[in-house]
């Protein structure tokens, strides 16, 4: 093929994952923006007006900028050592810790709100803390949350760093610390702010947490959009607000882009290292005892308490909510029924979001020479992360009303489900691919080339085996976060074929220890399908891959 | 999911589609009603009703019935408004009497209140709808803490504002939960233009919101499985009849502080199926459907000589004189006292 062909191959790959989120992301989210600005006649820039004069806004604003910074902050503080102790050191049980790290990524907010609620109260275990409906407590809870983000992404690339180097730092006589600080934290920059950007937006987007734990008294942007749109339906309010999120969102994505493109340098990348480097108690001792203390106290503590719970009814300790589970109990509700909804829309949305994901981070890989394609490359990668800072409630009433005239006639449709879901995946899926992609050896590339492989060979020997080590990564986060999807999936869920976390949040709204019982067992089950989803994500990837 | 590819063609043509501009294909509804073989029933997301019933609905009538459940009760009116042009379905459950005359003056709703809405309560009737079930919400108490804390049980609004009951209640908020809004319109509707005052004692007793009932009953509540430190709770007038001991409740409704909920089916205007959603309201009023609404929704039936549950009949009576006002009144203010609530207490 001509390079001519060869660039138009690659704008034909951009397109189809273009056209995905045009239709089901942009579309929608624009058609109801619009709204806010056109009332069918004229245009009005009313809903700025009456949203920035009010305090309230001000206040969402500053809240949702403090908490966020904060969030990924911590997440970053706590992720590092993590990412060194999960990836870097070989310990029995670590793919265990692996796994369960990820397990708070997918639970439903309402019961993560219900264990936090249930520890953070005055009369709770941590009541003495007196963090109860405090800021504190939801900056707590977004960490709960994205911790595993910055752990699987830096952690997955660190695994890889070509050790030589900072072996070569510490021979030269320079203190651990240094070597960190100047061979492997510019390695590891790219994948730190790869992480870093995605618990910004998740954390700026939070809904539930700030709903459930800030007990009304805090408000982000997010839960401003929901409230204006579905309690007041002052669309011109929400669409200022959304316009304003759009912005937050976007400064942050190009803010992380730029400087990700400065700090991106090719890599020697290695297989896996961790497998042979055995626990050093004087190097890694701070690492490990870091994680563990998060994985017990911040991650393990809720958890627990969620688990615990769910083994009692009326006050007694019995299996009774999740034998319920199987049979049944409870008229017209279905356990098991919805857990079969949830994995075939979760296996869906995994087949929607992987390939489009693959796609997009093959493109984004390119290494144009022209300043301008770079740019247009960035401004590519940067469109794949909107739909994670789009409030859901703006995403989901759009389907509503612009899905809804043949042939796209989708709202009640089963399938928009598992799309909507691969909306959300789609952007994960890109973000655990490219830092893989992007740290390929140029001159691998071009050896390959000058041995005279076509650009088709050097595709299929040299960068697919790269990708398919984080492959399994994105399929595991694509699924995980399918299935404990709730925003989008609310707003297009059936009645009659609820998935897990629909099913978990009804069960939480009526009443009766019977339906309470059974949403805590359900809520576990959930945790548990991610912990084997992720944990099976890293068992199925390929052992050793080829490499030079 | 067989074929994304496929999906994707037809997305590809949709933004072409859209591209070219969407007008020109209104649809003009005819004003005779028509009938179709499939029905798609839009309802909330407490819908529940036994799969028996549904697929017994479904053989009798032919259709294909589909159901939508976009959202809570209190955003499917919003949701019928913003799709008036291009219905999600033929028929709706659960609009409630917060929002009942929106919906009929947006001009949602077509014209058909079922034959057998004769056998329900004269008082729950509405403009172009069916009521279909009802029930009080109240604040409940924990009747075995007060017990233990040898004090008494309050009974009035005016009650929870006073000292001896500082830092015990616990409700859901207004703003975001359908619960919290039923007790903002109690208030409303007992202490007048006073209302948000009162709301203003609460708070200086102790007041705790919340964001929804969950969080309420389960986190907050000494009454509930959560075993909270709060022995007073926004909830149902039926909720004492989920926290039995033996043959006793553990907890008990201040029957002076509700506020009637009624949930009502109507057809939509634009419907594609009109006869068919007519049937779909005839059917929630059929004995069937009313006798199996109390352990489904957890709602009264509205049909008067429908059988209740042995346990509701002793442990989940409802108020004899619940706290009303206008529905015109709600319509008129609702986002206004939401906002003003908002401002001041939330």
């Amino acid at each position: 093929m001509t390079r001519l062909a060869w660039r138009a191959a690659w704008v034909a790959a951009a397109a189809i994952p273009a056209a995905f989120l045009a239709v089901f992301f942009a579309w929608p989210a624009g058609a109801l923006i619009l709204r806010g600005f056109h009332d069918g006649a004229t245009w009005t820039l009313a809903g700025f007006e009456a949203v920035f004069s009010s305090a309230r806004t001000w206040r969402a604003l500053g809240f949702t900028l403090a908490s966020a910074t904060a969030t990924t902050l911590l997440c970053l503080v706590l992720g590092l050592p993590g990412a060194h102790a999960l990836y870097r050191c070989s310990f029995p049980g670590r793919g265990f810790l692996r796994a369960a790290v990820a397990v708070p990524f997918v639970l439903p907010t309402v019961a993560v709100g219900v264990a936090f609620g249930a520890l953070l109260r005055p009369d709770g275990l941590l009541g003495f803390l007196g963090l109860d409906g405090s800021a504190v407590s939801i900056v707590a809870a977004m960490v709960f949350f994205n911790y595993s983000v910055v752990v699987r992404t830096v952690g997955t690339m660190w695994a890889r760093l070509d050790p030589r180097l900072a072996q070569a730092g510490t021979t030269l006589g320079a203190a651990p610390l240094r070597v960190f600080a100047t061979v492997t934290l510019p390695a590891l920059a790219p994948a730190v702010l790869s992480a870093a950007s995605l618990v910004f937006l998740f954390s700026s987007s939070s809904y539930g947490i700030v709903m459930v734990l800030g007990q009304t008294r805090f408000h982000t942007i997010e839960t401003e959009i929901w409230y204006l749109t579905t309690a007041l339906l002052d669309l011109r309010g929400a669409a200022a607000l959304s316009v304003t999120q759009l912005v937050i969102v976007a400064a942050a994505l190009w803010l992380s882009g730029r400087a990700q493109s400065s700090l991106t340098r090719a890599l020697r990348l290695q297989p896996d290292v961790a497998a042979s480097r055995p626990l050093r108690w004087r190097r890694d001792g701070a690492a490990l005892a870091t994680t563990l203390a998060v994985a017990v106290l911040l991650l393990g503590l809720p958890l627990i308490g969620l688990a615990w719970r769910s083994l009692h009814r009326d006050g007694v300790l019995t299996l009774a909510n999740y034998t319920g589970l199987a049979s049944s109990e409870l008229p017209g509700i279905s356990v098991l029924g919805a857990l079969g909804t949830s994995l075939t829309t979760a296996l869906a949305a995994t087949v929607v979001a992987v390939p489009l994901g693959l796609l997009v981070a093959l493109v984004a890989s390119r290494r144009p020479r022209r300043r301008e394609g770079r740019r247009a490359l960035a401004l590519l990668e940067a469109a794949y992360l909107l739909p994670l800072g789009v409030s859901a409630v703006t995403v989901g009433f759009g389907y509503l009303i612009t899905l809804n005239r043949p042939p796209l006639d989708l709202r009640s449709s089963i399938v928009l489900i598992p799309i909507a879901q691969a909306v959300v995946a789609l952007p994960l899926v890109v973000r655990s691919l490219l830092p893989t992609l992007r740290a390929i050896d140029p001159r691998q590339l071009e050896a390959a080339a000058v041995l005279g492989s076509t650009p088709f060979d050097v595709l299929r020997r040299v960068e697919l085996p790269h990708l398919a080590r984080g492959l399994g990564l994105a399929v595991g986060f694509a699924f995980a976060t399918s299935l404990g999807e709730f925003g989008a999936t609310s707003f297009l869920a059936r009645p009659d074929r609820p998935t897990l976390p629909v099913l978990v949040f009804r069960l939480f709204g009526r009443p009766g220890a019977e339906s309470y019982g059974q949403a805590l067992a359900a809520s576990v089950l959930l945790a548990g399908l991610a912990g084997i989803t992720m944990a099976l994500a890293e068992r199925l990837r390929p052992r050793e891959v080829a490499t030079w | 999911m067989k074929s994304p590819i496929r999906l994707l063609a037809a997305g590809l043509a949709v933004t072409a589609l859209a591209a070219c501009g969407s007008t020109g294909t209104q649809a003009t509804t005819s004003p005779t009603p028509t009938e179709t073989d499939t029905l798609t029933v839009v309802t909330h997301d407490s819908f529940v009703l036994p799969q028996e019933l549904l697929d017994q609905f479904s053989e009798e009538t032919g259709y294909t019935v589909t159901y939508v459940a976009p959202g809570d009760a209190g955003t499917l009116v919003n949701q019928l408004i913003l799709t008036k042009d291009s219905p999600l379905g033929d028929v709706v459950f659960g609009i409630d009497n917060a929002m009942a005359s929106r919906a009929s003056r947006e001009g949602v709703l077509a014209d058909y209140t079922s034959a057998a809405a004769a056998g329900t309560d004269a008082q729950l009737a509405a403009d172009q709808l069916t009521p279909v079930d009802y029930g009080d919400v109240c604040i409940n108490a924990d009747s075995a803490w007060f017990d233990k804390h040898d004090l008494t049980v309050p009974a009035t609004l005016d009650d929870l504002a006073r000292p001896e009951y500082k830092d015990l209640l616990v409700v859901s908020s207004p703003a975001t939960s359908s619960p919290g809004l039923s007790f903002l319109l109690a208030t409303v509707g007992a202490k007048g233009d006073g209302w948000l005052d009162y709301w203003q004692s609460l708070k200086d007793n102790g007041l705790k919101v919340v964001a929804g009932w969950t969080d309420a009953y389960y986190t907050d509540f000494s009454g509930a499985d959560g075993k909270g430190d709060r022995p007073l709770v926004l909830s149902y007038s039926t909720s004492p009849a989920f926290t039995l001991d033996g043959d006793t409740s553990t907890t008990e409704a201040l029957l002076d502080t509700c506020f009637r909920q009624v949930e009502y089916a109507g057809v939509i205007a634009g419907a594609q199926n009109p006869v068919g959603a007519g049937k779909f309201i005839d059917f929630l009023l059929s004995d069937e459907v009313q006798s199996v609404i109390p352990e489904n929704m957890y709602m009264y039936p509205a049909v008067t000589d429908t059988e209740l549950p042995a346990d509701w009949q002793k442990f989940a009576p409802l108020s004899d004189s619940p706290i009303e006002v206008a529905p015109a009144d709600i319509d008129a203010n609702r986002e206004a006292w939401i906002s003003q609530w908002s401002e001041a207490i939330g």
